[in-house]
C-alpha cells in the first residue's frame, strides 16, 4: 500500500533539521526508512513531513576518540565494512551483520534502529551491553544519555521531540575485554525473538571485574539481566551465571513464542555468549 | 516535486509526490515492471534494484530519495540484446518456476557478486536472505548463482545461448514505445506531472493500479 500523503524536506544541515523539526511537532525524521516507510505503508503511521536526514553526511561514520564514536546515520553495511570496529569492537560487526538481509543493511541505520527502539531490534541490546552513551542535539542544545536510560518501553526511548540523535559512543576498553551476541532468530522476519549481548571485562587478579548482560526481544524493551551479571562478578562459573539471566526481567508472551520460552531462550543465549566472550580474554 | 533519476543509463526529470516509492515510479512511470511489488513489509525481496551500486529494496525508498541517483533494473542488465550471464545462469539451472521472484533474485545475487566473485553456498544463502520464492525451494535458485560464479571466473562473458535474445516483437509497428538499437525497449525522456496525471484517482493507489 502507499504511505498517505506528506510534505518531504531534505535538510543539509543538522541546524536546519532542527528547526523543521521545531516548526512541524508533528513531522518524523527519516533515516533509512526501514522502520518508518514500512510503517507508514501499512498506515501505522502517517506523519505530516518527512524530514530526510540522509543529506547530513556528518552524522555518518566510525570514527576512534579512545574510544569509539559512530555517526547515527552510519548503515549496517558501513559498520560491517569498517576495519575500526573490526579490529576494536568485532561485537558491533558480528551484530550487524546479522540483522535482516543485504538491503536491510545497505539502508538502515544503527541511530534508527536505536531512536526507534523495536522491541526486537539487535542494536540496543549491544549498545546497552557495552555501556555506550547516545548524543543527542535539540532545541535546548546537546545532551548525552546513557544507554541504561535510553530505552524506556516499547518503541519510546528518552529523546524529547524534536530531537536528533547524532552519535553513539562506546567507552574505552582495557585489553582483556571480550563481548559477543548471539540471537535466536524469527525465522520469517529476521529480527530477535530474543538475543543476547555480554560484555566482559577481567582485572588483573584474573576475576571477572565488570560484566554487563543486556537482553533484547524477550520483553517491552532493551533491558539488563542483572542478576546474572552480579553472578559472574561474585565469581561464580559461566553455567551458574546464566541459569540466573532470566530473572528479574520483564517479558511478553505472543504467537512466536510464550514467556517461559522467551525465558528459556535468555538463559541458553546468555551461557552462549558468555562462553565466546570470556574465550576472548586472554 | 521535481526529481531527476538515471535509471539503465538514461536520465528522466519528473514532478512526482513524496510518497510515491521508488518502485512505482520506476513501474508505472517509467514503464520498468520487471522489479516486482510482492508484499507490504519490505521483506521479499521482488523490488529489488542497485541504487548508486548498491542492492536496495525500492518499495522501501521514496522516489524523491532517488533524485540524483544512479538506478539499475533488471531491464539494465541485458547488453546489445543478450541476456547478462546471471540471467543465463538462471535459465540454464531452471533458477525459476513462476519467475515472479526472478528479477529480484537476479538482482541480489548480481550484487553478491560484485562483492565476492566466489561465494559459498552458504554465502550465497545469507545474500539472498531479503529475497523470498515460494515456489523453487531455492535450492535451483542456489545452483544458478553458483553457476554464475563458475562462468565468472572461467572468464567467459556467459554466452551459454550463443547470440540469446529477450524474445521481442521485431517491427516497429509492434512496439508501444521505440526500442534503442539493441533490442530494450526505450521510453522517451519526458517531464510528466505526476498530480496532473493522476488527479482524483483512489487514495490507496494513486497510480489508478490496485492489486499490490
Ligand atoms: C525486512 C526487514 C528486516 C529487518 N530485520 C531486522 C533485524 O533482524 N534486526 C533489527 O534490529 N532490525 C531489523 N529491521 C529494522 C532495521 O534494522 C531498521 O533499519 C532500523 O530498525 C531502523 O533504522 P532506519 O535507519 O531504517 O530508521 P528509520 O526507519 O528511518 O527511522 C526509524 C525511527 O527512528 C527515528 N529516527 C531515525 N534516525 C533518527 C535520529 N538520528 N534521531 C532521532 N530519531 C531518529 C525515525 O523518526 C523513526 O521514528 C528490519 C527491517 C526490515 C524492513
Ligand atoms: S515488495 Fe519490496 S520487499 Fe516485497
Ligand atoms: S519462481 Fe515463483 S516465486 Fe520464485
Amino acid at each position: 500500500m502507499y504511505p498517505s500523503d506528506f510534505e518531504y524536506a531534505a535538510p543539509t544541515t543538522v541546524q536546519e533539521a532542527l528547526e523543521l523539526l521545531r516548526q512541524n511537532p508533528e513531522a518524523k525524521v527519516l533515516a533509512g526508512g526501514h522502520s518508518l516507510l514500512p510503517a507508514m505503508r501499512i498506515r501505522l503511521m502517517s506523519p505530516p513531513l518527512l524530514v530526510d536526514i540522509g543529506k547530513l553526511s556528518e552524522l555518518k561514520g566510525v570514527r576512534a576518540d579512545g574510544g569509539v564514536a559512530i555517526g547515527a546515520l552510519t548503515t549496517y553495511h558501513d559498520l560491517e565494512a569498517s576495519s575500526e570496529l573490526a579490529q576494536r569492537l568485532p561485537v558491533l560487526v558480528e551484530c550487524a551483520s546479522n540483522v535482516g538481509d543485504p538491503q536491510v543493511r545497505n539502508r538502515g541505520t544503527i541511530g534508527g534502529s536505536i531512536a526507534h527502539a523495536d522491541p526486537a531490534a539487535d542494536m540496543p541490546a549491544v549498545v546497552l551491553a557495552l555501556g555506550a552513551e547516545m548524543k543527542v542535539v535539540g532545541p535546548n542544545g546537546e545532551r548525552t544519555i546513557s544507554a541504561d536510560d535510553f530505552f524506556v518501553d516499547m518503541l519510546q526511548t528518552a529523546l524529547e521531540p524534536g530531537e536528533l540523535l547524532t552519535e553513539i559512543t562506546v567507552p574505552p576498553m582495557p585489553e582483556q575485554m571480550g563481548a559477543a551476541y548471539e540471537k535466536f532468530k524469527h525465522p520469517a522476519s529476521g529480527y530477535a525473538i530474543v538475543g543476547v549481548a555480554v560484555m566482559v571485562h577481567r582485572g588483573a587478579d584474573g576475576n571477572v571485574s565488570d560484566c554487563r548482560i543486556a537482553v533484547t526481544g524477550a520483553g517491552p524493551r532493551a533491558q539488563r539481566a542483572r542478576a546474572a551479571e552480579d553472578a559472574l562478578k561474585s565469581g561464580m562459573d559461566v553455567a551458574e551465571a546464566a541459569a540466573r539471566a532470566s530473572d528479574g526481567l520483564e517479558y511478553i508472551g505472543d504467537i512466536s513464542a510464550s514467556e517461559e520460552y522467551r525465558a528459556n531462550l535468555v538463559r541458553v543465549l546468555t551461557k552462549r555468549a558468555l562462553t565466546r566472550a570470556m574465550e576472548q580474554l586472554r | 516535486m521535481e526529481i531527476s533519476v538515471t535509471v539503465n543509463g538514461k536520465t528522466y526529470r519528473h514532478n512526482v509526490p513524496p510518497r510515491l516509492l521508488l518502485v512505482h515510479y520506476l513501474r508505472e512511470q517509467l514503464n520498468l515492471t520487471g522489479a516486482h511489488v510482492g508484499c507490504d513489509t519490505s521483506q521479499c525481496g521482488a523490488c529489488v534494484v542497485d541504487v548508486n551500486a548498491q542492492s536496495v529494496k525500492s518499495c522501501t525508498m521514496l522516489a524523491v530519495q532517488a533524485d540524483g541517483a544512479q538506478v539499475t533494473t533488471i531491464e539494465g542488465l541485458a547488453t546489445n540484446g543478450a541476456y547478462h550471464p546471471m540471467q543465463e545462469s538462471f535459465w540454464e539451472m531452471h533458477g525459476l518456476q513462476c519467475g515472479f521472484c526472478t528479477p529480484g533474485m537476479i538482482m541480489s545475487a548480481t550484487a553478491l557478486l560484485q562483492r565476492n566473485s566466489n561465494p559459498t553456498d552458504a554465502e550465497i544463502r545469507h545474500a539472498l536472505e531479503g529475497n523470498l520464492c515460494r515456489c523453487t525451494g531455492y535450492e535451483n535458485i542456489v545452483k544458478a548463482v553458483r553457476h554464475a560464479a563458475q562462468q565468472g571466473r572461467a572468464g567467459s562473458n556467459g554466452s551459454m545461448h550463443q547470440g540469446a535474445k529477450p524474445e521481442v516483437p521485431e517491427s516497429a509497428e509492434e512496439l508501444e514505445h521505440p526500442r534503442r538499437d539493441d533490442g530494450v525497449p526505450e521510453k522517451p525522456e519526458t517531464v510528466g506531472d505526476w498530480e496532473g496525471e493522476n488527479a482524483g484517482v483512489d487514495e490507496t493507489t494513486p497510480m489508478g493500479q490496485g492489486g499490490m
